[in-house]
């Protein structure tokens, strides 16, 4: 870092930053270090800070884009709705939640299922779409975990999991719940089937994702700084009546406790998923593949 | 004995109070006595008219009552030679959850449950039943046990749910109730578990992903509790009633939704009020339950299992026209 780079914060941050705020979608300023980069740039970078390395949220096609090689993607399940089994309604119902989200996301719930090669690897992938109700995992995302496992079983290809979601979805009650199940079923029958499975947890992953597939993993990697836990900060915070020490529930934090394998940059991301399933596999390195 | 008790059973038990009092003052009047008799029928009639249709509030109300008989509860009254069994060999005993070995109509068994304490000190004990990693992490060492010597498991599910502290996420409380259901699912050994009073979340799932899950009539079974569901939707924790009614968590509805395999009908007013009379119930319906699971093959059994929670879920289908929904 240059010596006249400030160390502490700069003079002005928060609302003063925000009255200087160039044109929406030209520039691209990090949550990390305050940063403007293009964001052209910024993208073509993963949403990666270029200089202080910060992780930013990414739209499931951009993730899906950086994780699967070009061309191999095929999405399936896209026939899959959330029904109202419960007839839920909050504050709106849960039918006008979902056609908004729809709307919103351009996905047909809070999951992106199919097959494809990450780093030449064919795999059965599945990606959450937090854009969608915040990943939340109802009916339909648990049918499509549930697929990608059972798929990966049918075509012998390892799995690979990212994990994006604040847990189970409230307005489909017990049956969201009970999806956790499902899955953890269907993960039992690709364990006996001898094929990998690569859990990605991404920021955030928490409740009934993290409680059930997401934390049963061969491997469990994660990006930095991604939270993942149980219960969300708050609650745990309003349980215990006291602040949550810094960093808590933190991928770092999750490394040192033994909770998941790696913490893995995201501009690396693809090629580690790649070399961890042909060293679990037992096959040749790639020509270009540098050793680890 | 906290005797708390609730709006809905005021007027019930002030009339049974009434009528006490006219048994001391009428001592031995043949004339009264009949007259007694009736009264009796009736408050016994206008209670069970009353808990016919309670709201879901109430039920949730009355499956977490103070009085309402927990697991150990249970246990007393099912289970001969009981030998509790702690520890998760790992860290620590939770006394959040009870486990150990005993006799269920005469054949051994592994029997596990949410324990709840029933006094301020008991509930720092028990930590209001509500289980941290090394509680799940006893209970998947008795399900292994359970499978190894081939003993069927009960399992008790009682609890607002598993506890969310600094500790529980350091020690991987998504990790322990992740790794329980998926065991429970390979179990080779038949399994069954009963909601005795809140099933609360992935804290009670942990212990519930059973062959069969019963419920008592006034149990409650959530993904998540009318207050924290209420916080979270609404905004305002004091929605929570509002919260109970559209989460669909009565044993009638998990029975419409296909999730609840059998109510059991517990004592008029409620199983606070008739520990024995339920537990008979239970008896009845566990007994029926284990021998039909002990008829089916070990393969049968797991593969029926498979499918009954693989078909869980309610999806519909669009149709597909034009592009997928997204871009990739």
């Amino acid at each position: 870092m240059a010596w006249w780079r400030r160390k502490k914060e700069p003079l002005e941050r928060g609302k003063g930053d925000q009255k200087v705020s160039v044109p929406r979608g030209l520039w691209s300023k990090c949550d990390g270090c305050g940063e403007i980069t293009y964001t052209d740039e910024f993208v073509q970078n993963l949403r990666v800070c270029p200089v202080c390395g910060h992780h930013h949220p990414m739209p499931t096609h951009e993730r899906i884009a950086a994780m699967i090689d070009p061309e191999t993607w095929e999405l399936l399940d896209t026939e899959l709705r959330s029904g109202d089994p419960l007839q839920f309604e909050d504050k709106k119902t849960y039918k006008s939640r979902i056609a908004k989200a729809e709307r919103n996301a351009g996905s047909g719930d809070a999951f992106a299922s199919g097959i494809g090669n990450i780093d030449g690897v064919p795999v059965s992938a599945g990606f959450f779409v937090f854009e969608f109700m915040g990943g939340s995992m109802g009916s339909v995302v648990g049918e499509k975990v549930t697929r990608v496992i059972e798929r990966g079983v049918e075509l012998k290809r390892p799995v690979v999991l990212f994990s994006a979601s604040g847990g189970a979805r409230m307005q489909e009650g017990i049956l969201s719940l009970m999806q956790m199940a499902k899955t953890s079923a269907a993960r039992g029958r690709l364990r006996d089937a001898g094929l990998p499975y690569i859990s990605v947890c991404l920021h955030p992953t928490t409740g009934g994702v993290a409680a059930s597939f997401a934390m049963l993993g061969d491997i469990i990697l994660t990006e930095p700084r991604a939270l993942v836990g149980f219960a969300g900060p708050r609650v745990i915070q309003q349980t215990i009546g006291q602040e949550l020490p810094e960093g808590f529930q933190r991928a770092e934090f999750l490394l040192e406790h033994g909770m998941v394998d790696r913490v893995v940059s995201r501009l690396e991301l693809r090629e580690h998923i790649g070399a961890l399933l042909r060293l679990l596999q037992n096959t040749p390195r790639r020509a270009e593949e540098a050793r680890p | 004995m906290t005797n708390k008790v609730l709006d809905f059973e005021r007027p019930i038990l002030e009339l049974e109070g009434k009528i006490r009092e006219l048994k001391l003052l009428s001592a031995g009047s043949e004339e009264m006595a009949s007259e007694i008799s009736k009264l009796e029928r009736k408050a016994q009639q206008l209670q069970k008219e009353r808990f016919a249709k309670l709201s879901r509030w109430e039920q949730f109300q009355l499956a977490k009552h103070p009085d309402r008989p927990y697991t150990l509860d249970y246990i007393g009254e099912l289970i001969d030679d009981f030998v509790e069994l702690r520890g998760d060999r790992a860290y620590a005993d939770d006394p959040a959850i009870v486990s150990g070995i005993g006799r269920f109509a005469g054949r051994s068994i592994v029997v596990m449950g949410h324990q709840k304490g029933r006094n301020t000190k008991e509930n720092v004990y028990r930590n209001f039943g509500m289980a941290r990693p090394e509680g799940y992490r006893k209970c998947q060492r008795l399900m292994r046990l359970a499978d190894q010597f081939r003993l069927p498991l009960l399992c008790l599910i009682d609890t607002t749910g598993a506890y969310p502290g600094i500790g529980a996420e350091e020690r991987g409380q998504s990790e322990a109730i992740a790794t329980s259901l998926e065991l429970m699912t390979r179990l080779r050994v038949p399994t069954i578990s009963v909601v005795i009073g809140e099933g609360g979340s992935g804290g009670a799932l942990a212990i519930g992903v059973t062959d069969r899950i019963l419920m008592l009539e006034h149990a409650v079974y959530s993904v998540i509790s009318p207050r924290g569901c209420a916080s979270i939707l609404w905004k305002n924790p004091e929605a929570e009633r509002t919260a109970a009614e559209q989460l669909r968590m009565t044993a009638e509805d998990l029975s419409n939704l296909g999730i609840c395999d059998e109510r059991i009908p517990e004592a008029v007013g409620g199983a606070h009020r008739g520990l024995t009379v339920t537990a008979n119930a239970m008896r009845t319906a566990l007994s029926r339950h284990f021998d039909e699971l002990a008829s089916m093959s070990e393969e049968d059994r797991l593969n029926a299992r498979y499918k009954k929670y693989r078909s869980i879920g309610h999806l519909e289908v669009a149709a597909q026209t034009g592009t997928p929904p997204t871009d990739e």
